[in-house]
């Protein structure tokens, strides 16, 4: 597996990662070598095995509907990089 | 060319729990930006999520009363993508293992007919943000207040053949949600909102055109515009020799056109996975046994009870089971009143105390004249104590909040003249002072009965009996 | 007073032989005379003290349990109230936890002291430390060493004894591999025994929270406060916390320890199998019986680590955009430049490379091939444990295939690096309880024994690494300049 650069950019992409230009060959070697490594994993024969989410087999707790959190806006938005007015700020998403 | 249009909707239903759907902060609507934002709404790194057990029943319960299966095991997964309403990065909705799956409703169509509309599934999901894009010095600004409130999307199959169609389908869910006590409905505040997929095909064919998704259908009537235009743009486009393109489009309710939201929907690829923070969702027997015993009778139930038991016909039965509080109102008058009753009760909730509300924009839960004081107020025009029409103006008495009917009528002295004697006294007098209209009358105009019959009521201020004035006058002419 | 172990310093504590503002000062001195380990982001001095002062008042009125007053340094994956907590990551530079994770607020309860928060590869991914936006940290055996990873700050503070306990956390392996890289008894408990809130996830269904101590006895009365369940982690298992020191002495004659074949590979330093054999005859000597096992999917464990984990971080990592905490980019320009050079300046190339690798795999096409089929191996490693457990009690193998490479020696391939984990990563995936204590040096370096317990057995692996370490004396020993 082989990836090209623009291969990399897309997967960057897609995970929203800036990788400066003079990266991506590094980038395209160490995943490809990444991507290798694991495809021994075909190999191996799963024929009629459940996939494995998770390693307890356990149900899900379900909690009471009980409000318990009360406001600490100014205390959680101390680490926000911007916030106006209450409001998170970003750049203008355009709609 | 003749179409056939193909219309399936995603019906997002905000659940009406107190607390999100897994975290403790509150859903209450309309608190100060971020302020009903806790750590696990805000996505803050190391906390967890835990689910809200009402949340599962609402779900529960939904997909009972559509006739569905309720998955004994449901799994939640993660919808990855980047949106600033969307703290986490991913959404954690139910993908491949849904919560309810294969149920149907019945709608009404507009010539009286009915069809089935099949609903593929319902999952639980949390709902995301809130964007603000008013100024901020040329940015956006993120209320996460809202980010993480329970939602039940309701999918359909698709079904549907027209808007009309679509928005009866939707306005039988919406009553449903709101028979069940799962959701408020409020369309203004986004807890009942829908996406279209909408297609159209040359009649006849059997494979679907290429589907648009129209978001952003917050009232009944956009559902109906969007479609219409849609389907209008569709064929247009297609018998200008062009193609639909799959895609999403917003619809725009100002300038009632749709259009392409391309640009958000470039490279999507939601790369969905179990959540591994969560844990399959079990529902055994006891839990449905238990959702089971909270189901009301559901509005065709209901519906076909009150055309059975109360005579009435299929348009008065809809509309007096269009809510809960509704049908409820109305059993309640005709409890105190007696089943014969009934079709005057009827009149009354559809009549005055329908558009009395309407005028106010009030709900019935809202109502100032409680079912009681209505039935009472009934109860004097069955007895004969008022006419209808005197009762008319006791009921706006009772709207402004001036008591119970009968005190209204001792107050007003409004208490029919049914005395015999009294009446005959001024039919008497009537017939003295008007000559010629007599004259007229006995030579064959007998449309002028309504004349002396208005001079009666006149002088007895509407109270004389209109049974025994006409009997008198007719007697006393003839 | 540093050689304690925190049994001891417990009873030292109880008799009035010191206090814990005494025992804080003296690792608060002793973490800035080896500031040049690195092993440390943050020290909370002013912090540790005031606390180190309520626990020696508790401790007048009588009301002190048996940590109070202890002094412990915490990896910088737990939430800290008030207290920066970077996950060793730009990206988390300035973040000041509001919350305490909760092994933090157990341990606060227990009235233990915190020192500071150690180093750490960035956001737990590495093996070596050196992926830690705050400088590799030395390895006090030997400084032009790694320290293992990436609980590496607390083994090295641990091995250092610049703190008389430390934290860690294993998704891969990243208490076990830098305990037995530094002579420190490192504990990994059943994935669900220990709360996950507040520790920053790496990979959900991986990670997992212990400690990194001088002793198994320690790791028990550490294991005591922290095991339970915990409603906030939907993870957490409801289940009884025994006392895990009451069986620490029980006799293990008649019980079985299984050795695994597939952990005597090629990769294995013939040094390292034959301290593992030694090792065995100690317990051979206290009447365990040793037989043969065999985990036929073992080899698959790297791999499948390297889906599964990815996979989880790509998503876990996604929060960090630049919005509601953590580094924003100068001057965006639009919503994607934002998100975009938040996080690709604010993640290093490691964490990069291993959110690129977790994209691809879960992404349209590849899902079924890489994500969908690591479940399914990750499903037959986890059955050859069952396996083995249905007739063993313990199983017993190396930790790593060798002692502590030298720093910068594995930075270049990362398939080297992630193989150095090629026997601790397969207890994650099962989700099983390890630990890994000293068992013997290779060139003057330590290098340790794993201990694999079945699933919530902490107790008997505790008592079969308090047994060896009544007849051994490796975990004692210290590295020169720190004794």
């Amino acid at each position: 597996m082989a990836l090209k650069p623009e291969d990399v950019a897309a997967i960057a992409h897609l995970a929203r990662l800036e990788i400066r230009d003079e990266d991506v060959s590094s980038y395209a070697d160490n995943l490809s070598r990444i991507l290798d490594f694991v495809q021994q994993l075909e190999r191996a024969d799963t024929e009629g095995v459940a996939p494995m989410a998770h390693p307890l087999a356990m149900s899900q707790r379900l909690r009471a509907d009980e409000v318990t959190e009360q406001d600490q806006r100014e205390r959680f938005q101390q680490n926000a990089p911007q916030v106006e007015a209450g409001l998170y700020l970003v750049p203008k998403v355009i709609e | 060319m003749e179409w056939e249009v193909v219309i399936g909707l995603e019906i997002h239903a905000q659940l009406a729990t107190k607390s999100k759907i897994f975290s403790g902060a509150s859903t209450a609507y309309g608190a100060l930006p971020n302020t009903q934002a806790c750590l696990v709404d805000l996505g803050y790194p190391g906390v967890l999520p835990v689910l809200n057990r009402e949340a599962v029943r609402m779900a529960a319960k939904f997909g009972l009363a559509i006739g569905a299966e309720v998955a004994r095991r449901s799994v939640f997964a993660r919808k990855n993508y980047f949106y600033p309403d969307l703290p986490k990065g991913y959404q954690i909705s139910q993908y491949e293992l849904p919560v309810v799956a294969g149920g149907s409703i019945e709608i009404e169509l507009e010539d009286g007919a009915t069809k089935v509309i099949g609903i593929t599934r319902a999952h639980l999901e949390e709902d995301a943000g809130k964007s603000l894009h008013e100024d901020f010095h040329g940015m956006t600004g993120i209320d996460l207040n809202r980010a993480g409130t329970p939602l039940l999307e309701i999918v359909s199959e698709p079904d549907m053949r027209s808007a009309k169609e679509a928005v009866a389908y939707m306005k039988k869910i919406h009553t449903l949600v709101r028979y069940l006590e799962i959701c408020d409905g409020n369309m203004q505040e986004g807890s009942f909102r829908c996406d279209a997929n909408v297609s159209v095909r040359p009649k006849g064919q059997k494979e679907f055109g290429t589907r648009t998704e129209l978001k952003n259908l917050n009232s009944f009537r956009f559902v109906e515009r969007a479609i219409n235009y849609e389907i209008e743009r569709q064929i247009e486009l297609i018998e200008a020799g062009g193609k639909v393109v799959q895609e999403t489009r917003l619809y725009d309710p100002e300038k009632n056109e749709t259009r392409s939201l391309r640009a958000k929907e470039e490279a999507n690829d939601y790369r969905y996975f179990p959540d591994p923070d969560l844990l399959p969702l079990e529902i055994d027997d006891s839990f449905l046994e238990e959702v089971k015993k909270t189901l009301p009778e559901l509005p065709d139930a209901k519906k076909h009870r009150f055309m059975e038991s109360y005579g009435l016909s299929a348009y008065d039965a809809s509309v007096l089971t269009g809510s809960r509080a509704m049908g409820d109102y109305y059993e309640s008058v005709v409890r105190t009143l007696g089943d014969e009753h009934a079709k005057l009760a009827a009149n009354w909730v559809m009549g005055e105390l329908s558009g009395a509300l309407n005028k106010d924009g009030k709900e019935i839960t809202e109502t100032p004249i409680s079912a009681a004081q209505l039935a009472g107020l009934l109860a004097r025009i069955i007895d004969n104590t008022i006419s209808g029409k005197i009762a008319k103006d006791v009921f706006e008495a009772m709207w402004a909040g001036e008591g119970d009917a009968d005190a209204i009528i001792e107050k007003k002295g409004l208490k029919q003249i049914t005395d015999t004697g009294a009446i005959e006294k001024i039919v008497d007098e009537v017939i003295a002072e008007n000559p010629g209209q007599v004259e007229q009358y006995r030579a064959g105009k007998e449309a002028l009965l309504g004349y002396f019959v208005g001079q009666v009521m006149k002088k007895t201020q509407g109270k004389a009996n209109p049974g025994q004035v006409n009997q008198l006058l007719k007697q006393k002419l003839g | 007073m540093h050689t304690k172990t925190i049994a001891e310093l417990s009873r030292m504590l109880a008799a009035g032989e010191t206090s814990s503002e005494e025992l804080t000062r003296h690792y608060l001195e002793r973490i800035r005379a080896h500031a040049d380990l690195n092993a440390f982001i943050t020290v909370t001095e002013e912090e540790a003290l005031a606390e180190a002062r309520r626990a020696d008042a508790l401790r007048r009125k009588g009301e002190a349990g048996p940590l109070a007053g202890i002094p412990i340094a915490q990896k910088d994956i737990f939430c800290t109230d008030g207290v920066k907590t970077t996950c060793a990551s730009k990206m988390l530079e300035n973040f000041i936890s509001p919350y305490d994770a909760t092994v933090v607020e157990r341990m606060k309860r227990a009235g233990m002291v915190m020192l500071g928060k150690t180093n750490m590869d960035e956001f737990a991914m590495g093996s070596s430390n050196e992926t830690s936006y705050f400088g590799p940290v030395k390895n006090p055996w030997d400084k032009t060493r790694v320290p293992g990873g990436s609980s590496g700050g607390s083994s090295a503070a641990m091995a250092a004894r610049l703190a008389a306990a430390t934290t860690g956390t294993d998704t891969g392996g990243s208490i076990r591999q830098p305990a037995a890289l530094t002579n420190t008894t490192g504990l990994k408990p059943t994935y669900g025994r220990v709360s996950r809130y507040g520790m920053i996830a790496f990979a959900s269904s991986l990670d997992q929270a212990g400690t990194i101590t001088a002793t198994a006895e320690d790791a028990a009365m550490l294991l005591n406060v922290i095991a339970g369940f915990d409603e906030r982690d939907s993870t957490s298992v409801d289940k009884p916390v025994p006392d895990y020191t009451a069986t620490l002495n029980d006799d293990i004659a008649g019980l079985v320890i299984g050795v695994p074949k597939e952990f005597f590979d090629d990769g294995l330093d013939p040094r390292v199998a034959e301290c593992v054999r030694e090792a065995l005859k100690v317990y051979e000597r206290l009447g365990a019986k040793i037989v043969d096992v065999s985990l036929p999917n073992l080899g698959l464990s790297v791999p499948t680590y390297y889906v599964v984990a990815p996979a989880e971080c790509s998503s876990n990592l996604s929060r960090f955009d630049g919005v509601r905490f953590g580094y924003r980019c100068e001057n965006p320009t639009s919503l994607e430049d934002l998100y975009k050079r938040s996080r690709g300046e604010g993640f290093g190339a490691e964490v990069k490379r291993r959110i690129m690798t977790g994209t691809y795999v879960l992404s349209a096409g590849y899902y079924d091939a890489y994500y969908l089929k690591a479940q399914k191996t990750r499903e037959l490693i986890k059955e050859d444990f069952c396996r083995a457990f249905e007739k063993v009690d313990v199983l017993m193998g190396p930790t790593t295939p060798t002692a502590a490479f030298g720093i910068g020696e594995k930075t270049d391939d990362p398939i080297t690096m992630y193989l150095n984990d090629i026997y601790v990563n397969g207890v994650n995936l099962a989700g099983m309880p390890g630990m890994s204590i000293p068992m013997g040096f290779i060139d003057g370096l330590p290098v340790g024994l794993q201990i694999i317990g079945n699933y919530f057995e902490e107790a008997k692996m505790l008592n079969f690494a308090h047994r060896y370490q009544r007849e051994t004396d490796w975990h004692t020993k210290l590295p020169k300049g720190f004794e």
